[in-house]
């Protein structure tokens, strides 16, 4: 994983609430066995017509939002299935940060697991970054994870909460499993534990 | 410390909880299947990692597989390549993996449950956010993404943050034809698809009870749609009655241990919950889907609702959008809802007593014209026993297509799917656009809701019937 760095991006809006993972990757791309190519499936149903062209509705589409890095949706992103091939998807598109007020759970621990900084703000705090962005399309804010804060030029910034542990891995982009398996001694003290309390499992 | 049932298991599986890091649990089982789990092998391999526990793995194919036809090739190429890659990862890695001419072939959260693969008190992954259905165990069972999987093979542990718990109590008893899906249903209407966020549920009262193993699968497999990651059912003698036996159940001398062990994880006495929701069985009517989010729903004898009765500029939206997509007039009654589609099936229910409620239902009807009607077992083994019942006769017999296990129309992988415009009652999880085929418009009901819907071409207060 790429070590998440302070940047300057255009900030995309899709002013939806419930974003499901259906949505993000429809069922039909979840076949490959690889992890990349995810991108351009990215929103399938909504950005593309049936003639396969870009749906010139569809507010990714707008050539404001083109190169974006920071999406900024509704509340509750992410809900429905686990498959990470949505963050794959999201990220692969080009995004490593998404603001909203909230995420579905399996979601959100998976954006983490893929390099991508997902915040969570306040309902005020969301309706005034969306209305900036509504009034000047492909404005760029700044991310800086380290100092946990988002600046906008009109002066909607803001600083977030976010996990120690969960900043620590995106800032070093370092692999949880080596983490883990620091432990690894604690963890077979623990099956071994496992073993006399529960025989039948291990039987 | 009065304890919660989340709270007991979670404290005897806490390996490393230390500060500045994640606590880390231990996980018991581990369920796959060939979507979400390719990539973590890939990951496994490339970092020179062995899986550390291959016994606690089962897996299978369901996601993708035909429901018919099985002895031909999967005729598509991608889908074919993840079914090979799926069984070259289990022999490699030493799994026990039943593939799809296996007898034990089916939908995994059907399979785990039939050879008693999940026990309560245990902590239950796998790549599928409808891991949750093991909840009815009284296991802490929760989906979880794809780095995660790769995560539990190589340490057998979870960096895991704790969850906030919620009860909700279901009082009284459930009304004739009223089932563990619409309980499911009402739960998430009232609370939303993110109500749930951030906890794990405990369904409890007299309702929760009297549900039968199967009812309250049902029940914990749909927690996730109300945005909890776990539900959770105190074991009883009834989990008790359904796991002796099986083939991973404890055996001999470890029986007697065993249910000791599984009777003291049950909340105590007065612990507490973050937050407790109640409901009033005899309230819950048969419950429809009107949208495209588990939240919009509504009894049979309701109408669709119009946007301006929401009060919320959010949900009044989301209705605009859902009725738009859907292809609904405000104020149409449900009842007079016409459907080109019935899908009974899934991990929601497509175990045997949903065929059998169905088929009861079902019985000496016929299709109505214009509709197909597809019933899809959970697995072989309810497959099989359906047949030996009887119940494939009745569905043939109405019209209806009798057809090999997995997860088909649920989420539509496998070429069973909705055409642009098309209607479905179906009896899976989640109604979001595209889901069973794009432009597909999803209504979801119990199984004796859709096979009522089958016969009449469109749906019925079964409570009339």
């Amino acid at each position: 994983m790429e070590p998440y760095l302070k940047h300057d991006s255009i900030a995309a809006l899709m002013d939806r609430n419930n974003v499901d993972t259906d949505q993000i990757i429809p069922k039909q791309f979840l076949k490959k066995v690889e992890r990349s190519g995810f991108g351009i499936h990215l929103f399938h149903d909504w950005r593309y017509n049936d003639d396969g062209s870009d749906n010139a509705e569809f507010e990714l589409n707008k050539p404001a939002f083109k190169g974006a890095k920071i999406l900024v949706a509704g509340d509750n992103f992410g809900c429905g299935s686990s498959r990470e091939h949505a963050p794959w998807a999201i990220a692969d598109y080009g995004f490593n940060t998404i603001i909203s007020t909230s995420y579905a759970d399996i979601f959100y621990n998976n954006c983490f697991k893929n390099g991508i900084l997902a915040i969570r703000v306040s309902q005020e705090q969301l309706d005034k970054v969306m209305a900036e962005i509504s009034a000047d399309e492909g404005v760029t804010f700044t991310v800086d994870l380290e100092n946990q804060q988002v600046i906008t030029p009109a002066g909607n910034g803001f600083t977030f909460e976010i996990d120690p542990f969960r900043k620590g891995n995106l800032l070093s982009g370092l692999d949880d499993i080596g983490l883990t398996l620091k432990h690894v001694d604690k963890i077979s003290a623990y099956e071994v534990q496992h073993k006399q309390s529960f025989p039948w499992l291990w039987a | 410390m009065k304890k919660t049932m989340y709270e007991k298991i979670w404290d005897s599986h806490l390996v490393v909880d230390e500060a500045g890091q994640a606590p880390l649990i231990y996980v018991d089982r581990h369920l796959m299947h060939e979507v979400t789990s390719p990539q973590a092998f890939e990951g496994l391999k490339l970092s020179g990692r062995k899986v550390r526990n291959p016994h606690s793995i089962l897996a299978t194919m369901d996601h993708c597989v035909p429901t018919k036809n099985r002895d031909l090739p999967i005729a598509d190429p991608i889908a074919k390549k993840q079914i090979e890659t799926m069984a070259d990862n289990c022999r490699e890695n030493g799994l026990n993996l039943y593939d799809m001419k296996n007898p034990n072939n089916g939908v995994i959260h059907v399979v785990v449950p039939e050879h008693g693969f999940v026990h309560p008190g245990m902590v239950v992954v796998c790549g599928d956010s409808h891991t949750a259905t093991h909840g009815a165990f009284g296991a802490l069972a929760f989906g979880i993404g794809t780095s995660e999987v790769e995560h539990v093979m190589a340490t057998q542990t979870l960096p895991q943050k704790k969850s906030k718990t919620m009860q909700v109590v279901v009082n009284g008893s459930l009304s004739k034809y009223a089932s563990a899906k619409d309980i499911a249903l009402a739960i998430t209407g009232k609370i939303g698809t993110a109500g749930g966020t951030g906890y794990v549920i405990e369904y409890t009262g007299s309702a929760i009870r009297e549900l039968s193993m199967e009812g309250r699968m049902t029940l914990c497999n749909m927690a996730i749609e109300a945005g909890a990651r776990a539900g959770l059912v105190a074991p009883d003698e009834k989990t008790f009655e359904y796991l002796k036996g099986r083939e991973f159940a404890p055996a001999g001398q470890y029986w007697d241990q065993a249910v000791a062990y599984w009777k003291s994880l049950a909340s105590d006495e007065g612990a507490e919950f973050d937050t407790t929701i109640v409901l009033e069985g005899a309230d819950i009517a048969p419950q429809v889907s009107w949208g495209t989010s588990p939240e919009q729903v509504v009894g049979v004898d309701g109408v669709v609702p119009s946007p301006e009765s929401f009060a919320d500029e959010g949900k009044r939206k989301a209705c605009e959008g859902a009725l738009a997509y859907m292809g609904l007039t405000p104020n149409t009654k449900i009842t007079d809802i016409p459907v080109d589609l019935v899908f009974i099936g899934s991990c929601t229910n497509g175990r045997i007593e949903d065929f059998r409620i169905a088929a009861e239902v079902a019985k000496g009807t016929k299709v109505a014209p214009g509709v197909t009607a597809l019933a899809v077992p959970g697995s072989y083994h309810v497959k099989k026993q359906a047949e030996d019942e009887g119940l494939d006769k009745i569905f043939i017999e109405a019209g209806w297509e009798w057809r090999d296990p997995g997860c088909s129309m649920c989420l539509a992988m496998n070429g069973d799917e909705l055409t642009k415009g098309q209607r479905s009652a179906s009896t899976s999880n989640r109604n979001f656009e595209g889901r069973q085929g794009k432009g597909g418009r999803t209504h979801l009901v119990s199984p004796a809701m859709a096979a009522a819907a089958a016969a009449a071409g469109h749906f019925v207060d079964i409570r009339n019937l």
